[in-house]
């Protein structure tokens, strides 16, 4: 008779039946282990959540009042005999890998990760195991990130050259991980960095929760737009076209993303500039990351999973497409109403929609 | 080339108008001479002949970009764009190249002296040499698939500028049949005459329409509000055949379409009148198929578009003759400044002089005295295979391009039925890795019988919608193509319907585009075929 597997992948999301918990459950259940705090990953309504510390502020902020136990990178939980301990996933400050063990059998769920030392989230860590259930956002060869370095570079830049122009400059990524990453990248002598509302409601969580960032200004109806247009702008994706950006006047609009790569959705976005600049895995990053697992079996939950998992297979991996309700390209485009549903966010500022937080 | 990429690139990074303007004649200045006309030919659609066919192109990109073929086509279909999925899969170069983009044309040109091997040597060291941006405008050269997001018209604004033209001029210097290798920038924008080149024709003018939808219809309110009295405007039927435009100088003639591509040798039936016509005529017009001097429907004409070879049966069965609604240049003189009541009337004359009367028509003016009158008029035009009715000022110039006030097209409502969404495929272009192509089918009893692909008329939102829609509800695969659940249902719009032994349900739609979505109706009440073939009018 088959052994029953450790992890299991069912309606309400990973499920482990030995230690009765849930990973990054999208229905609500009794115990949920929390990858890192993107609404499709960190879902309202569960009974008990387990994240990383530098998660903590940042979902208390976003799921309000929530039962939290938050740990640090290696240490361990017990629940029901089955060992639990995270470890970076280098996607946004306080994401985790989660490392399930029983018996001596490992299961890793990467959540969502990025290899590139992004210098503000714990840099990724490969995590040995048997089993590895892997996101794959840009699991296309298509999908080559250039070092953040040189991105940065033509970011700071670009800036310049609407000051020059005396052109206001609007540089929009989500919320969490995006726009701290690029805060802390940006030239600072160009110029002030002024925030919407729910970024600088995120940023300051997550100083709340001790992390460093540079310092920023949150935008009111009152900041002078003389003042706006001699710094910069951080602004959600669901802020693009809306009458608060409108508002800077003469405006030049940035978006920073990994969908960036193809001119095709570069244009559809109608961004003035389309910066290639993600919090996932590139092609090469995604395979290299599931090489150094080290893994029997790779299961893949979104992305590109049919054509990623073929290829896998075709180089030698035992690999696996599971279907889930995480991220995907699918949910990248969606911006709707209807997403504000399951995120019943009694804190959030009007308008930040965002739910997969891709790239 | 690299001057060239980032010109591309630039331009592919703004939205604004006069931002795009300043992008181009920045790049005017800062080229040689060459380079202005080889660009201005690729950018007005003059692409040099293909070299190299695609799919030896496709391999040698696999090849060079180390991935398994069908990876390759995966990423296609992602991508949208064949010349950016192979710059993006291919290695990055470790040289680079200082080339013009005239040194590279010239080499492209030399091409086809070359074997295959050879060819693929050279492929595969220029992609060595270039960047990712310059690989991606080079394949699109190649490929003969060279589209930017800015129209010709801005092309021309930046370069009239700078040249010190007026963009009217240029437009016209530029346009019919030129080679960037022999026709220099010197004699561009050099004083002369148009009859410096006998082939080149006049810029069209083209019509505005007159925006309406089913719902909402123009009241004869509002038509005199806008247009005026009804007695300063002439009406013709509006055609739906080939628009083109005819030219006879020095004993030639040229037939040109609405494409700029010269389509003389296409329409045979039309040379007798044109040689009859005098020296330094140019007429403008709808080329139409006809049978006992009437106009067929534009799928009679269909069948003979793209043929290479005319034959005698094709000529039989959609025989082809103009219907002319305006003249151009008289006696070799320009004459699109006269207002359009005295072309008028030089091209009654041209037409009672012609000894091919049955081939050369003309259009029939609409009788009308009121607006009122010309609506009720326009509810005919079906059975006049004809489109809609188009307005045209009596004292208007004949203009360059599509312009709103003097030539306005008033087109009927289009035929339209419910129709089910059946299969979905990923778009290109801006639509690339989005399901946006659909086809559609109705009821043939209890079975869904497809009848129509559709690409436009949704909104980007709803676009999103309908991408998440298949992506959740995908019942099979078959390569780029994927069966949906038969749920969604879209009211399509069509210009006109006909029979056709090709098509699964029996019938040929013209123009099929998607209306709006019937968010309120279930799929059950999609129209059935009995009652899209009832529209077949017979």
């Amino acid at each position: 008779m088959a052994k029953q597997p450790l992890l299991e992948f069912t309606d309400r999301g990973i499920y482990c039946s030995k230690g009765k918990f849930y990973i990054d459950p999208w229905k609500p259940v009794d115990d949920a282990v929390i990858t890192h705090a993107h609404s499709d990953h960190a879902y309202w309504g569960h009974n008990r959540y387990l994240a990383h510390h530098l998660s903590k502020q940042v979902l208390l902020y976003r799921l309000g009042e929530i039962n939290l136990q938050t740990i640090e990178y290696g240490e361990q939980v017990i629940k029901n005999g089955v060992e639990i301990s995270l470890f970076p996933a280098g996607h946004v400050i306080g994401s985790a890998q989660v490392r399930v063990e029983y018996q001596g059998e490992v299961w890793v769920v990467s959540g969502d990760y990025k290899v590139e030392n992004d210098g503000i989230s714990t840099p990724f860590e490969p995590v040995r195991c048997h089993h590895f259930i892997s996101e794959c956002t840009f699991g296309m060869p298509v999908y080559q990130w250039k070092p953040q370095l040189m991105i940065f570079d033509e970011i700071n830049s670009w800036w310049r050259t609407n000051l020059n122009n005396d052109i206001a400059t609007v540089l929009v990524g989500y919320s969490l991980g995006k726009a701290q990453r690029i805060l802390q990248n940006l030239d600072l002598f160009n110029g002030k960095v002024y925030t919407h509302g729910v970024i600088e409601n995120t940023n300051q969580a997550l100083r709340n929760n001790g992390v460093q960032l540079n310092p920023t200004e949150r935008i009111t109806p009152d900041t002078p737009k003389d003042e706006i247009r001699k710094g910069i702008v951080l602004a959600p994706p669901s802020s693009v076209g809306t009458p608060w950006m409108r508002k800077f006047g003469s405006y030049n609009f940035g978006y920073c993303s990994g969908w960036m790569a193809i001119r095709g959705a570069k244009r559809r976005r109608a961004a003035d500039r389309g910066f290639i600049l993600s919090d996932h895995a590139d092609w090469d990053g995604l395979i290299s990351a599931i090489d150094a697992t080290g893994c029997e079996k790779v299961y893949l939950t979104h992305g590109y999973t049919a054509t990623f998992s073929r290829y896998l297979t075709e180089i030698g991996f035992d690999a696996h497409e599971v279907h889930t309700l995480y991220g995907s390209e699918e949910e990248a485009e969606v911006k709707d109403d209807t997403l504000n549903e399951d995120k019943n966010n009694t804190h959030a500022v009007g308008g930040d929609l965002e739910r997969a937080d891709t790239p | 080339m690299k001057a060239f990429a980032q010109l591309f690139l630039s331009l592919d990074e703004t939205n604004k108008t006069n931002e795009k303007v300043r992008i181009l004649k920045d790049y005017f200045i800062n080229v040689p001479d060459t380079d202005k006309m080889h660009m201005l030919a690729l950018f007005t659609g003059r692409k040099p002949k293909r070299q190299i066919n695609t799919t030896l192109m496709r391999n040698w990109a696999i090849e060079a970009s180390n991935i398994p073929a069908w990876l390759f086509e995966e990423s296609y279909h992602v991508v949208g764009d064949l010349a950016e999925t192979m710059s993006l899969l291919m290695p990055q170069n470790t040289i680079s190249s200082n080339k013009t983009l005239t040194e590279w044309i010239a080499e492209i040109n030399t091409l086809g002296d070359k074997n295959e091997e050879e060819r693929k040597l050279w492929l595969m060291d220029s992609w060595a040499m270039l960047d990712g941006q310059e690989r991606f405008v080079f394949n699109k050269i190649l490929t003969g698939s060279f589209r930017v997001g800015v129209s010709q018209s801005l092309v021309i604004k930046a370069l009239a500028d700078v040249a010190g033209l007026e963009p009217a001029t240029l437009t016209h210097r530029i346009m019919g049949s030129w080679m960037p290798e022999t026709y220099h920038y010197k004699q561009l924008v050099e004083e002369q005459s148009a009859g410096d080149n006998i082939s080149r024709p006049y810029p069209f003018f083209l019509a505005y329409p007159i925006q309406e939808t089913s719902e909402k219809q123009r009241s004869v309110e509002e038509l005199q509000s806008t247009l005026g009295d009804s007695s300063d405007w002439q009406a013709e039927w509006k055609w739906d055949g080939i628009r083109s435009q005819m030219i006879k100088r020095d004993g030639k003639i040229f037939i040109w379409s609405r494409g700029e591509d010269l389509a003389t040798e296409k329409f045979p039936e039309l040379h007798p009148f044109l040689n009859a016509l005098p020296d330094g005529t140019v007429l403008d017009g709808e080329i139409l198929s006809f049978r006992n001097g009437l106009p067929l429907p534009f799928n009679v004409l269909q069948t003979r578009i793209g043929r290479k070879n005319l034959s005698k049966k094709i000529l039989e069965e959609s025989p082809v003759a103009v219907i002319a609604y305006d003249c151009l240049e008289y006696a070799g003189e320009d004459i699109r400044t006269k207002t359009q009541s005295e072309r008028r009337v030089i091209l009654e004359r041209l037409h009672a002089a012609t000894p091919y009367p049955e081939v050369f028509n003309i259009s029939v003016m609409i009788d009308f005295n009121t607006w009122a009158e010309l609506a009720a008029k326009r509810e005919q035009s079906r059975a006049m295979i004809a489109e809609g009715i188009m307005l045209k000022r009596k004292n208007a110039a004949y203009q360059v391009g599509r312009r709103r006030g003097d030539w306005w097209k008033w087109k009927i409502d289009p035929l339209s039925v419910d129709a089910v969404m059946i299969y979905a495929q990923k778009g290109h272009g801006r639509r690339a890795d989005l399901y946006t192509d659909y086809t559609f089918a109705v009821w043939d009893g209890d079975k869904l019988v497809p009848f129509a692909k559709a690409y436009s008329g949704l909104t980007d939102v709803e676009i999103n919608k309908v991408d998440n829609f298949i992506k959740r509800n995908t019942i099979e695969k078959f390569g780029p193509v994927r069966t949906v659940k038969p749920e969604l249902v879209f009211e399509i719009g069509f210009e006109g319907i006909n029979r056709s032994t090709r098509h699964k349900s029996g019938v040929a739609l013209r123009f099929p585009r998607i209306l709006r979505w019937r968010h309120d109706k279930p799929k059950e009440e999609a129209d059935t075929l009995d009652s899209l073939k009832a529209l077949l009018g017979e």
